[in-house]
């Protein structure tokens, strides 16, 4: 059986989510998750016991480069997409009291 | 001269030849558009006098031999999840709405560099997730075969764009198999290359492990070509490598005869359309009239492909959409108590459906408690699957498949079961997951009339191969040839 999605676990997961559900929206959610929770549980049939996790195709070592600065003052195009914007700065709601 | 008719590689050459102007090939685009477009909604964005202006540029700049790329001249359509300089670029999300990219794509430099000429910004399921176009949060996209059915998806308005004579080449991109089950759907041809080989600079990520950028056209050789431009290595990608074999349109040497093809025979097994069976046993039938060894294999991890695949993709979207959160480029919710109040109104907003399951799965795969049941078994699974492949490489040159297991769905229809849909990326996700090259071809089409695709995987590195083997001029021609003993079109 896969994992059961209950209201705790829901909660968890739209706060990493960043996600608000409310109502109907929560639910087909959840359903949703359970469902495909209840078909990926299929790769337990697998043993792996022996098997390393492979995150990279072609070798996982670092990229390195010389920390040279090669890009012009782009400031005032990158804010310009900014939704809101003060003296230069992106502004976000008040977050120290 | 019907322009419509010629491939974009035959479209530079007259262009080349002076037997037609940059312009000419530019109008006959905006004409199709004209024609086209109220219908099938390939577009988001059109750049229609920026391509005159640019026209004119890249006719004077092929005349000085500034541009002498064999693609320079070409009209050409881009994914919207692809940053143009000072054009917006919204991944068909309304969370992007307003996004103004302050910089080109690693691949847009490349099209300018060699004198392609860029038409606009194509339709695609919201950041790249769906496999219909219909999860764009600006309409759909109609397939140009049958407007009552989808062009598939992601990458459903480049392909339907060239299917639709709405552009000679477009970009898509695959992270499941997004720029050829769509291809497949609308009869063009669309290759996914080796992972790496084409900078994802500029390219939004949706799962960065498995996306890459890659062609649609109308044959192999015109997708063969616009590989060429676009690949290279990129020191601002870190994933990108230094590959010195990116000559793809150089003739395979290797002849037909005896060149080892497999087909991996659960990918035949339930859930396959008998009409895509047919077409694509048909398509085997002829590549062994022509000296070809076809040969059936086994491959075990197929039933858990799609699984391992959705769980990877998603932890890595929902990890890679953070960044998302109203604060330094498009919506912000226009109500809210606090700064994480901000966020999450953003998000819910902003988000669409299928994007927002897959940021709540891939955040429960990587929480803390799941994690190894999910992700890291995900990733061992990977690492089996890539077992397998490795060992069919050593048997065969290459595999076969059919694109998808049906042709293309009614409209509406897909969204009601995402389950279902899912289950429609059997044959392209492990290619994904693998860093595989793999093309679609046309190979025939149902008797609705809307066309099926045959797909053949090579092993790493190997797009040449997969490309055409010297006895087979094309593979178009090979599907030419099926289509008339299908009695095709």
């Amino acid at each position: 059986m896969a994992k059961r999605i209950d209201d705790e676990t829901m909660e968890n997961v739209c706060i990493l989510a960043k996600l608000s559900l409310k109502g109907g929206e929560l639910d087909r959610a959840r359903e949703e998750m359970q469902k495909m929770l209840d078909y990926v549980q299929k790769l337990e049939e697998l043993d792996t016991e022996n098997v390393p996790p492979l995150t990279h195709i072609f070798g996982d070592a670092d990229v390195f480069r010389e920390d040279i600065v090669r890009n012009s003052d782009t400031r005032d195009v990158i804010l310009a997409n900014a939704p809101k914007v003060k003296e230069g700065q992106f502004q976000v709601p008040k977050t120290v009291g | 001269m019907d322009l419509q008719a010629l491939t974009a590689l035959e479209l530079a050459d007259k262009i080349k030849k002076r037997q037609v102007s940059v312009l000419d090939g530019v109008k006959s685009v905006f004409e199709q558009i004209e024609k086209k477009e109220s219908r099938v909604h390939a577009y988001l964005d059109i750049y229609k006098k920026e391509a005159y202006t640019r026209a004119k540029e890249v006719e004077k700049g092929i005349a000085d031999d500034l541009y002498n790329s064999p693609l320079a001249g070409v009209p050409i359509a881009v994914k919207d999840n692809i940053c143009v300089k000072a054009h917006p670029t919204t991944c068909a999300s309304k969370i992007l709405g307003d996004f103004i990219p302050p910089y080109n794509a690693d691949v847009i430099d490349r099209l300018e560099r060699a004198g392609m000429i860029i038409i606009g910004k194509t339709n695609m399921d919201e950041f790249a997730m769906g496999s219909t176009t219909e999860t764009s949060a600006y309409g759909v996209t109609r397939n140009p075969h049958n407007p009552e059915h989808v062009p598939g998806g992601s990458s459903g308005g480049s392909c339907a764009a060239v299917a639709a004579g709405e552009a000679y080449l477009a970009l898509g991109s695959d992270t499941g198999g997004s720029i050829r089950q769509p291809s497949a759907f609308c009869g063009v041809t669309g290759l996914k290359p080796t992972y790496g080989t084409v900078s994802r600079r500029g390219l939004i990520a949706y799962a960065s492990s498995l996306d890459q950028i890659g062609p649609i056209g109308k044959n192999t050789a015109d997708c063969a070509a616009l590989l060429e431009v676009i690949a290279g290595h990129d020191p601002l990608d870190s994933t990108s490598l230094k590959r010195d074999d990116i000559q793809f349109s150089r003739e395979n040497d290797r002849g037909i005869v005896g060149m080892k093809f497999g087909v991996p025979k659960e990918y035949l097994s339930e859930g396959l359309n008998p009409q895509t069976k047919a077409a694509f046993m048909e398509a085997l039938k002829v590549l062994t009239g022509m000296g070809a060894i076809v040969e059936f294999f086994s491959m075990k991890t197929t039933e858990y492909m799609i699984p391992a695949y959705y769980i990877i993709a998603s932890a890595e979207a929902s990890s890679n959409l953070e960044r998302f959160d109203g604060v330094k480029y498009g919506y912000r919710a226009a109500e809210y108590e606090d700064l994480h109040d901000m966020y999450r109104r953003t998000r819910t907003e902003g988000f669409g459906t299928e994007v927002k399951r897959r940021i709540l799965l891939g955040s429960f795969v990587l929480s803390s408690g799941y994690y190894d049941a999910y992700y890291l078994k995900a990733l061992k699974t990977k690492n089996l699957i890539k077992q397998e492949f490795d060992k069919a490489f050593a048997d065969y040159d290459v595999l076969l498949s059919p694109t998808a297991p049906d042709t293309a769905p009614r409209l509406g229809e897909s969204l009601k079961d995402p389950m279902a849909m899912y289950l429609g990326d059997i044959y392209t996700v492990a290619v994904n997951l693998c860093g595989l090259p793999a093309i679609s071809v046309p190979c025939g089409k149902d008797d609705k009339g809307l066309p099926i695709g045959l797909q053949m995987i090579g092993d790493c590195f190997m797009e040449n191969l997969s490309r055409q083997p010297a006895e087979l001029p094309d593979f178009p021609a090979l599907s030419a040839y099926l289509l008339r003993r299908l009695g095709g079109d």
